[in-house]
C-alpha cells in the first residue's frame, strides 16, 4: 500500500486526516492512504508512480491530465482521489504492454501525432473512449471528441490523422 | 473554486454518491426535471430534450468540453452562479426553477432569484438543490442558444439564449438571457416583452434584439470591447429569432 505522506515527520501525520482508498487501476486494484484533498492526478504520479498521465494546466482546461473513469475519459487533475474509490480507472499505462504498442500508439507513430508529447497521453485516453464508442469515426467526430485536449505544439492535423489510422487498424484486426 | 484559490472549504461533502439523483424526464404535463447528478454529457445525448425542448439541446453541446460534459451537471452549473455559465441563461429564458432541500424540507427557488452575485446564491449553508425544473410550455417551445467563445472550452465572451413558445404562429411566452456580459446572468425581461402577444416578425425581432443589446452590461476585456460584446448580443438575438421565423415559415 502507498503511503503518500510517508516522507512527512510523525507529528504532523497526526493532525492529517486520511483515507484509504482502493482503486482499480488499469486493471489491478491499487490502495493507498491519503490525504481527502489529494488529487487523482497526484495519486496516480506520486502514489502508484504512474507517470504517465500528465498535469498541464491544472484547471481542467489543457486535458493531459486525462484517464478513463468507468471507461470515460475525465480530468484527473479535477477529481479527488478519494472519489475514485472502487471505481475502475485506466492510464496511458493500461494501453498495451511493456513491450507492445496499442493500434493508437502506433497511430501516433505512424503519422507523427504528437511533437514534443506532453499532451499525448491524454490524446490518447481521449481517443481510446472515442473508438470504444464509435469505431469508424469521421473527422469532424475526431476533433469534436478531442476538444477539451490542447496541444501546445499545435500538431492537432496529425492527432486527427493518428486517431484516424488507429480506427482503421483496429477494424482491420 | 478551489483551483482559482475562491474558496478553501473545510469540509467537502460528495454528493455524487447519492442514488437516484441522475435523472431527466418529463412529466406528464410537460415538465422537465433534471436530477442533481444528470451530467451535460446525459443532457447533450438526450433525445428528449431534442424532441422536446430545443433552448436546452443547443447549448449542450456548448457547455465545457467533450471530457468536461461527462462529470459536470446543469445544477452544478447553476449553483456555480459563474456570470459566464451557460445553464443559468438558458433556464433563466426558460423560466426554470430548482428545488432546494435542507433540514427545513424543500422550497422552489425561481433560477432568476437564484444569484446574489458572481459565485454566490442566496442557498443557506445547509441547502442543497437537488432538482432543476423547467414548467409546462404555454404551446409548442421553440429557441436557441449561440454562444461565442476564442476556443472550446473557454468562457463565453458572449451567450444568449432566447426561449419562446408557440401558438400557431403566435407567441405565448418569450424568455431572453444573456452570458458573460454582467456581474451575473442577465434576464433580458424587456426584450422578451415585446415578443409576446403576437407573431414573429423582422421588426419585432429587431426590436427585441436592440432591447437585449440595452440589457446587457459587458466590459472590456481581453475577450473584446463593451461595444462588440454589446453587438454580438443584438447580432445572436436575431439571429437565433429569424432561425425561429424561418422555421415557422417552413411549416406553414
Amino acid at each position: 500500500m502507498s503511503n503518500l505522506y510517508e516522507v512527512l515527520p510523525p507529528e504532523v501525520d497526526d493532525d492529517v486526516p486520511v483515507r484509504k482508498v482502493t482503486i482499480r487501476v488499469n486493471g489491478e486494484d491499487l490502495s493507498a492512504v491519503v490525504e481527502p484533498r489529494l488529487l487523482l492526478a497526484h495519486l496516480l504520479r506520486q502514489g502508484f508512480k504512474l507517470t504517465g498521465t500528465h498535469t498541464g494546466c491544472d484547471t481542467s482546461n489543457c486535458g493531459a491530465c486525462t484517464v478513463l473513469f468507468d471507461g470515460q475519459p475525465v480530468k484527473s487533475c479535477t477529481m479527488f482521489a478519494v472519489q475514485a474509490d472502487g471505481h475502475e480507472v485506466m492510464t496511458i499505462e493500461g494501453l498495451a504492454g511493456p513491450s507492445e504498442l496499442h493500434a493508437i500508439q502506433e497511430g501516433f507513430k505512424e503519422e507523427h501525432g504528437l511533437q514534443c508529447g506532453f499532451c499525448t497521453p491524454g490524446m490518447m485516453m481521449t481517443s481510446k473512449a472515442l473508438l470504444d464508442e464509435n469505431p469508424n469515426p469521421t473527422e469532424d467526430e475526431i476533433r469534436w471528441a478531442l476538444s477539451g485536449n490542447l496541444c501546445r505544439c499545435t500538431g492537432y492535423q496529425n492527432i486527427v490523422k493518428a486517431v484516424m489510422w488507429a480506427a482503421t487498424k483496429l477494424q482491420d484486426q | 473554486m478551489m483551483k482559482l484559490r475562491f474558496a478553501s472549504p473545510e469540509m467537502l461533502v460528495d454528493i455524487n454518491g447519492l442514488p437516484g439523483l441522475d435523472y431527466l424526464r418529463r412529466g406528464d404535463d410537460g415538465t422537465l426535471h433534471i436530477g442533481a447528478l444528470c451530467r451535460h454529457g446525459a443532457l447533450e445525448r438526450s433525445s428528449l430534450l431534442a424532441t422536446h425542448q430545443p433552448t436546452m439541446a443547443a447549448a449542450a453541446p456548448l457547455v465545457a468540453d467533450p471530457i468536461v460534459r461527462n462529470r459536470g451537471t446543469l445544477v452544478g452549473s447553476l449553483c456555480h452562479a459563474d456570470p459566464q455559465g451557460d445553464w443559468a441563461s438558458v433556464m433563466a429564458s426558460l423560466d426554470g426553477v430548482v428545488v432546494a432541500q435542507g433540514p427545513k424540507g424543500r422550497r422552489r427557488i425561481p433560477v432568476k432569484e437564484l444569484v446574489r452575485g458572481p459565485f454566490q446564491t442566496v442557498l443557506a449553508v445547509d441547502e442543497i438543490v437537488v432538482e432543476a425544473m423547467v414548467p409546462t410550455p404555454q404551446g409548442v417551445p421553440a429557441g436557441g442558444y449561440l454562444k461565442l467563445e476564442r476556443r472550446v472550452g473557454d468562457f463565453a465572451t458572449v451567450g444568449v439564449a432566447v426561449s419562446i413558445d408557440r401558438s400557431g404562429s403566435k407567441v405565448t411566452r418569450a424568455g431572453i438571457a444573456l452570458t458573460g456580459v454582467g456581474g451575473s446572468t442577465i434576464s433580458a425581461d424587456d426584450a422578451a416583452r415585446v415578443l409576446v402577444g403576437g407573431s414573429l416578425s423582422a421588426e419585432v425581432i429587431g426590436e427585441a434584439a436592440e432591447l437585449a443589446a440595452q440589457a446587457a452590461d459587458p466590459s472590456t476585456d481581453h475577450r473584446g470591447s463593451a461595444s462588440f460584446k454589446r453587438q454580438v448580443v443584438r447580432v445572436f438575438t436575431s439571429r437565433i429569432l429569424t432561425r425561429l421565423l424561418g422555421s415557422e415559415e417552413e411549416a406553414a
